[in-house]
């Protein structure tokens, strides 16, 4: 079974992953691919806390996460890539041509960035990140929880070019 | 920061969650017992991992509270609590708190933060209950 989703999330593990999608997919395993978090153990023990006894959790740095990525593609078991930023996922899926869709989870408010969902909020270089990673392939959707409704990319952006 | 309450008992405590979560409970707590400005609450719908730290830091120093109560072990408030613990010395979680936690902590006569969150963690685990039919 392949991961069943590769996720940016700028909360990483939260109730949205662990529960929201981990109870209805039964994900197994997740993969934290953070090269922040993945060089400290006290990061990796905090997020190592917040997931239940039942499900795996894995931490690498994007250079590792390439190299291991095909690995955990073939485990049978479901599974969930996180990644806490776009470029982050930009450049895994530069060195995994097996990646072919990307959920956009959460990427909050901060300064310079605009809205486009509750829960997307983007500056203009990370739009165009995003068009980017559309261009060479990749489908990009909005989704926070299993429940909502995958918004693709263009329709996401354009909705904001109405407000 | 010691374990000393500020004032009475356990002194205040931050509760956070997702959506109305906090604010439902508080709403019952004051219901309940008329104490329900012994808690702050505060929401984490919208708000980066940092701004869930920074407010939760903000309301434990407005607030002289030294006990912080979450929703879901692996939420995002939790993890956020978990860092301002990092950098705040006395400061206790308690994580998955229910109604009868908050009523627990409110009348508490524990000396300090930390033997009342114990205590009202007890509480709460406790109150939950399953009836089956018969």
């Amino acid at each position: 079974m392949p991961i069943q989703l590769h996720r940016i999330d700028d909360r990483l593990v939260h109730g949205q992953v662990v529960v929201g999608w981990g109870q209805p997919l039964d994900i197994r395993f997740l993969i934290l691919v953070d090269d922040a978090v993945a060089s400290s153990d006290w990061e990796k023990d905090l997020y190592r806390m917040a997931v239940p006894p039942e499900m795996e959790i894995h931490f690498f740095d994007v250079a590792t996460a390439i190299r291991e990525h095909a690995r955990f593609a073939a485990d049978p078991r479901p599974g969930i890539l996180l990644t806490g930023d776009i470029d982050s996922m930009q450049r895994l899926v530069t060195g995994v041509t097996a990646i072919g869709s990307v959920n956009l989870g959460g990427i909050h408010h901060r300064a310079g960035r605009s809205q486009f969902r509750r829960y997307v909020y983007l500056t203009p270089d990370e739009e165009a990140a995003l068009h980017r990673l559309e261009a060479s392939g990749i489908e990009v959707t909005a989704q926070d929880v299993p429940a909502a409704r995958a918004v693709p990319l263009s329709e996401m952006l354009a909705e904001k070019e109405t407000r | 920061m010691s374990d000393a309450a500020p004032a009475g008992a356990a002194g205040r405590a931050i509760v956070v969650g997702h959506g109305g979560f906090a604010e439902g409970l508080i709403s019952a707590v004051a219901q309940i017992s008329g104490m329900g400005d012994r808690l702050i609450g505060l929401s984490n719908t919208g708000m980066t991992p940092a701004d869930i730290e920074s407010a939760i830091r903000s309301h434990l120093t407005a607030a002289g509270a030294r006990v912080i109560f979450t929703d879901l072990p692996s939420g995002s408030a939790t993890i956020a609590a978990r860092r301002v613990m990092r950098g705040a010395p006395g400061v206790v979680l308690v994580s998955g708190v229910n109604l009868a936690t908050l009523l627990d902590f409110v009348f508490t006569s524990c000396p300090t933060p930390t033997e009342a969150a114990r205590a009202a963690a007890d509480r709460g685990r406790a109150s939950l209950i399953v009836v089956e039919p018969t």
